[in-house]
């Protein structure tokens, strides 16, 4: 057995996430949007969970304003659903960073930033596609009934929503080398190359100036 | 596909495995780390009760946020002070050499390195800095890393990557008279452009690169990223093994009696590691190095360079896709097609950063400080690249010709090769700098103004008060 199979198990797979939904409507939201670059001047990623949106969320006092991430019934969603262009703008990890600290295990969209996807893919959200009818139509449903349990299924890109007066299931796409990277759990380069260390000794032991 | 040189060589000996997603798994030799880039890796490690896989192999300093006037602690700036002691917390919790200024060896990560000897042919060297590239002066593969590789490392010591291309720069001729390093990069950004190098590892070679001290093939390699290229390199010969022999790995100090036989040791592989007469490159650009004028910056990217004497290029006749950033920065500079660079005035001298601020630099630009006085409206500063660099300067008295000049004689950081600090230009002030990088904003004010330039051409606009060509220096009536 090579040690790359000892360890494998390390890396989960994520051939589906399933939870309450979240809209968030309009086209090009960039990662500004996402986390305005002031809360970037931090030491951890820690607390960037409640500063997701914030300048969407917040008026310069402090007030709140009108965001779905504001709203109680949405407060315990993990599926956020957005329309094209999620993402676009820097390529800051802190993005998907402060979604995902915020609750959000995937997001349904039109289109992602390429980056931005990547860096998604580094933390295991699945960022899968759909056409735009059946986004609005997805963020209507939720809208009209946020307790609807949405499953984003990886591996048989598809997803499906079920609440009392719906139970439908759509096709999406998802990137096939997400897909892969997902389902096989190699979606994690720290556990993956972590599961290597022996490989990895042998390599430096060979290093004259390794001590 | 390259066969034969430096890069495949370090690469293959780096090479752990190939991963399910076709990328390589890279050892890593040495890992700096500084304040800004490490605490959310450190902050994901502990979430996921990882530790640190080789605090041996892993070196941390302090560079980017320090004030180089009052020191003391706590810093005047909360979130400097809180990045600085959460790299405290991170070092000490995980067992890591840390050269914070108490020490004598802070400095900005890519000075440190090279003067303690930690930086060795034939190494694989990554930071969360893009500048890490300056390493590859050694023979090094030497390359910044983004936050979620900093993390990798520190729990594997290891890193995923793909197999860039090699293209061989080779700098022929004899440079002219106070032509140096600094005009050599800046001609290739500007013959290559900044995104010239995308995909590739650039191999630096030609008599004029060989005849370059360390500190000069340093400042070269620094500016790779200013050409797209991920990372550059040098071939070892003497002048870096000179280099390596001084420094305290392989010296031969009482309390380290075995360091030179260190040196024995490990220079076969230096030698092994070394491009074949015979090595295939993906490609080979030569460069003229005896046409090389004193060359300064004109735009706001690093690729906008003219000759000192050289006229401005008019934005309509440069390639279509240039036209629009040329017209914007001309706007932004305040030049105009045609003019020379020569005569533009200036508000600021920084002579500092990681491109310029060793011992020869210093030295360089002392020589021509030396009997005349800044301009009088000019603030001119000199930021040491490190504690040592300091000490090592004041030790010659060149701090005294500084001041007595009448520049400001700061302590070791990045200073305002970006601002981070309180060292910032105000306004629309125009800067004369020895440092790397020209983009609106950089120096800390988004209407400043950056003319990047070598140090000795940094102390000639200093005293002059506007852009001078250093060799007419002599000449020239000072203030
Ligand atoms: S001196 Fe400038 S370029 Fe060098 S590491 Fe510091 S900030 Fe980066």
């Amino acid at each position: 057995m090579s040690d790359n199979d000892a360890d494998a198990a390390s890396v989960p797979s994520i051939d589906r996430v399933s939870g309450a939904g979240i809209p968030v409507r309009g086209n090009d939201i960039d990662t500004d949007q996402i986390i305005p670059a002031r809360f970037m001047k931090v030491v951890t990623f820690d607390g960037l969970g409640e500063f997701a949106f914030f300048d969407k969320r917040f008026d310069d006092q402090d007030n709140q304003k009108e965001h779905p991430f504001n709203e109680r019934r949405f407060q315990d969603a993990s599926v956020l659903v957005v329309n094209a262009n999620f993402g676009c703008g820097s390529s800051r990890e802190h993005a998907p960073q402060a979604l995902m600290r915020w609750g959000i295990d995937a997001i349904v969209g039109e289109s992602f930033a390429e980056i931005f996807a990547g860096n998604c893919l580094a933390l295991g959200i699945p960022t899968v596609t759909a056409d735009e009818e059946t986004v609005t139509e997805l963020q209507t449903v939720i809208g009209d009934h946020p307790d609807t349990e949405i499953t984003v299924n990886v591996e048989a890109e598809t997803v499906a929503y079920e609440n009392e007066a719906d139970d439908r299931t759509v096709d999406v796409a998802v990137d096939p080398a997400q897909r892969t990277a997902l389902v096989d759990g190699i979606w994690d380069t720290t556990a993956l190359m972590k599961s290597n260390a022996q490989a990895t000794e042998a390599t430096a032991a060979d290093l004259p100036y390794v001590q | 596909m390259s066969r034969g040189t430096l890069y495949d060589k370090v690469w293959d000996r780096h090479t752990v495995t190939t991963l399910p997603n076709g990328q390589n798994q890279l050892f890593v030799g040495l890992h700096l780390i500084h304040e800004v880039t490490s605490p959310q890796a450190f902050g994901m490690l502990r979430e996921r009760d990882i530790e640190v896989a080789r605090p041996d192999l892993t070196h941390a300093t302090v560079d980017h946020i320090v004030p180089t006037a009052d020191q003391s602690r706590p810093l005047g700036d909360d979130a400097a002070e809180e990045m600085m002691s959460e790299l405290e917390r991170n070092v000490r919790e995980a067992g890591i050499e840390f050269d914070d200024p108490t020490t004598g060896n802070q400095g900005i990560v890519h000075v440190i390195g090279p003067e303690q000897g930690l930086t060795q042919p034939g190494m694989t060297i990554v930071c969360g800095d893009s500048h890490t590239s300056t390493h590859g002066a050694f023979g090094a593969l030497a390359f910044g890393i983004g936050t979620s590789q900093i993390r990798d490392v520190l729990a594997t010591q290891t890193i995923a990557m793909e197999k860039q291309r090699v293209r061989q720069i080779r700098v022929t001729g004899e440079l002219e008279e106070h032509v140096g390093a600094k005009d050599i990069i800046l001609t290739i950004i500007r013959e290559l452009g900044t995104d010239g190098g995308v995909g590739h590892v650039y191999e630096y070679a030609g008599e004029a690169i060989e005849a370059l001290d360390m500190e000069g093939r340093m400042s070269i390699c620094n500016m790779s990223i200013e050409g797209g290229a991920r990372a550059g390199y040098v071939n070892p010969d003497e002048t870096t093994y000179e280099w390596l022999r001084d420094t305290e790995a392989f010296a031969d100090t009482s309390d380290h009696e075995d360091d030179p036989e260190r040196f024995e040791e490990l220079k076969p592989y230096w030698e092994s590691i070394k491009s074949d007469d015979d090595a295939e490159y993906d490609d080979v650009v030569e460069i003229d190095g005896s046409a090389i004028e004193p060359s300064v910056t004109w735009g706001t990217t690093p690729g906008q360079v003219v000759g000192v004497t050289e006229p401005i290029p008019d934005p309509a006749e440069l390639p279509e896709a240039k036209r629009e950033t040329a017209r914007r920065a001309q706007e932004h500079m305040r030049v105009e097609p045609g003019e020379t660079m020569n005569g533009y005035e200036i508000d600021v001298a920084f002579l500092g950063s990681c491109t310029n601020a060793r011992l020869s630099d210093l030295r360089a630009a002392a020589s021509f400080v030396e009997g005349r006085t800044v301009h009088p409206d000019v603030r001119a500063m000199v930021v040491p690249g490190s504690q040592r660099v300091k000490a090592a300067a004041e030790a010659e008295g060149l701090d005294q010709v500084f001041t007595d000049a009448g520049f400001d004689w700061r302590s070791a950081g990045c200073s305002m090769c970006l601002g981070m600090n309180e060292d910032q230009l105000e306004g629309d002030e125009a800067s004369a700098s020895s440092s790397n990088r020209n983009f609106v904003g950089r120096q800390g004010s988004k209407d400043g103004r950056t003319v990047l330039m070598s140090p000795v051409m940094v102390v000639a606009a200093a005293v002059t008060g506007e852009v001078t060509d250093v060799r007419t220096l002599s000449e020239v009536t000072v203030a």
